[in-house]
């Protein structure tokens, strides 16, 4: 913590300086979008082996910066995800739709929650949206094939949230005012 | 965490018609989505334009990913290759001696071909790659296994053509957007592809299994004449894939087919041919089935469970 006396050597690089509104509101859209977009890049793979990348961020977001997005940040968000992640068009409106309210309904239902707790309401949350995720596509045979998707996305998902606490940051970067 | 109380709407009427509209537009978001995912399986092309549109958006960041992918994957296999040459120099000059001797043996039986097919009045499908591209993403986090292709109508790819590798088939081309197309890899589960053994032509057809292997399905029923190590090629019925195409290798046997082992690895292809569908090359394109109609899946999912039950 630094002193009152220190205000000079702690604002020296900080003065006249603000947040932009556009970065502080758009990043967060921005990286759930390119989160659906980059689960395709990374490998032509032969089976679901890529964590939903876009999905975890939201979770994350939702998370960690409540009221951040609003509720309804499904509709739009879940539309780029189905115009890139193969499923169904409409699947990932209505599942990240429902998402969204489910974690609006334990978060006034459970308010004190450690962050096990998050962890595990968050895990159960992406289990069950790949499970519903591939019924809807009408994969057969998809408990085995799920498997390794399943714990690798539950396990990803804290990394997902340290790189959205470090966007968070980025979020609100101090940019030089003129005038 | 608790949450922060400037949420709590208190007896702010804008703050609570602010949440009331939120909630609202939250379920009217989840009714859009039902709507909209009624429709598209009813009519799985029914939004392949937007798709297109998409895909051609995100298609400069997949053509650097793609590069990128297999410029890694030439580092690793360069550095387990320098670990085991030895041993596998030796095999594989062995391989190629016999390989010399086979290969003069097909030269002789493809000019035999050539000349009965002459004989009968056969003109030899002319099979020319319509483009060569880069498969620059896939659907990796969903159980359906799509892949975008670098090459769209701007280079002549049309629905239905098949992809394919050096080693063998990759899939089939389902939407053409402007600079990208939408390829359905033949280990969806949805792809069907007609097959026969390579040996001795045993029709069977191939559906995928989501996992990156196959389903064989023996058209003619009763013993399974099918052994582990047998390779498949396509048949060209249906007027889609070429005759020939090198496909799968079976590796263990169920009630009525087998299960295989898809040739073509698509993540360690860097470039593939898109070629035209063979009913075309063929010269006979009323041999084609329509596109729109996808190739029927002969057994239900419920049927398919119940012959793996009692197969085992």
């Amino acid at each position: 913590m630094p002193w009152a006396g220190d205000a000079e050597a702690v604002n020296a690089g900080r003065l006249n300086r603000a947040p932009s509104p556009l970065l502080a509101r758009s990043v967060p859209w921005l990286v759930i979008a390119f989160g659906s977009v980059l689960q395709t890049m990374p490998l032509i793979a032969s089976a679901p082996v890529m964590p939903p990348i876009g999905f975890l961020f939201l979770l994350a977001w939702r998370q960690l910066r409540p009221g951040l997005l609003p509720v309804w940040a499904g509709l739009p968000l879940g539309l780029v995800d189905d115009l890139y992640s193969g499923q169904p068009f409409g699947s990932a409106i209505l599942l990240w739709s429902l998402a969204m309210i489910v974690f609006e309904v334990i978060e006034q239902r459970f308010p004190w929650r450690s962050y096990l707790v998050d962890w595990l309401v968050a895990g159960a949350v992406i289990v069950a949206y790949l499970v519903l995720a591939a019924t809807i596509a009408q994969a057969s045979g998809a408990a085995i094939i799920l498997a390794p998707q399943l714990v690798v996305s539950v396990l990803v998902f804290p990394l997902a949230e340290r790189f959205i606490a470090l966007c968070d940051r980025a979020r609100l970067w101090r940019f030089r005012m003129l005038g | 965490m608790a949450p922060p109380n400037a949420r709590r709407t208190g007896f702010s009427k804008r703050a609570q018609y602010t949440t009331f509209f939120g909630y609202l537009a939250a379920i009217a978001g989840g009714v859009v989505g039902a709507g909209l995912l009624v429709i598209s399986l009813l009519n799985p092309a029914a939004f392949a334009s937007l798709r297109g549109l998409a895909a051609d958006a995100a298609a400069p960041a997949g053509d650097v990913a793609a590069a990128s992918r297999s410029g890694s994957q030439s580092v690793m296999s360069g550095l387990w290759g320098y670990l085991t040459w030895g041993p596998r120099v030796a095999a594989m000059n062995r391989e190629l001696e016999v390989a010399r001797v086979q290969l003069a043996e097909a030269r002789s039986q493809a000019e035999e071909n050539r000349r009965l097919k002459a004989l009968l009045g056969l003109s030899a499908a002319e099979a020319k790659p319509v483009a060569f591209a880069r498969l620059i993403n896939s659907t990796a986090s969903s159980p359906r296994r799509y892949a975008t292709l670098s090459a769209g109508r701007d280079r002549g790819v049309v629905t239905g053509m098949p992809v394919r590798s050096p080693e063998g088939v990759i899939g089939r081309v389902l939407e053409v957007a402007d600079h990208t197309a939408r390829v359905l890899l033949i280990t969806d589960p949805e792809s069907l592809v007609p097959v026969m053994r390579a040996r001795d032509g045993v029709p069977a057809f191939a559906q995928g299994r989501g996992d990156g292997t196959l389903q064989l399905r023996l058209i003619n029923l009763g013993l399974n004449p099918l052994r582990p190590g047998d390779v498949f090629v396509t048949s060209g019925s249906g007027g889609i894939y070429l005759p020939g195409m090198a496909i799968a290798v079976v590796v263990s046997l169920t009630r009525d087919g087998a299960v295989a082992r898809v040739l073509s690895d698509p993540t360690q292809s860097a470039f593939v041919a898109v070629y035209p569908a063979y009913a075309v090359a063929a010269q006979m394109p009323e041999a084609l089935v329509p596109v729109a109609e996808q190739p029927p899946i002969p057994p239900t999912k419920k049927k398919m469970a119940k012959a793996e039950a009692v197969a085992q």
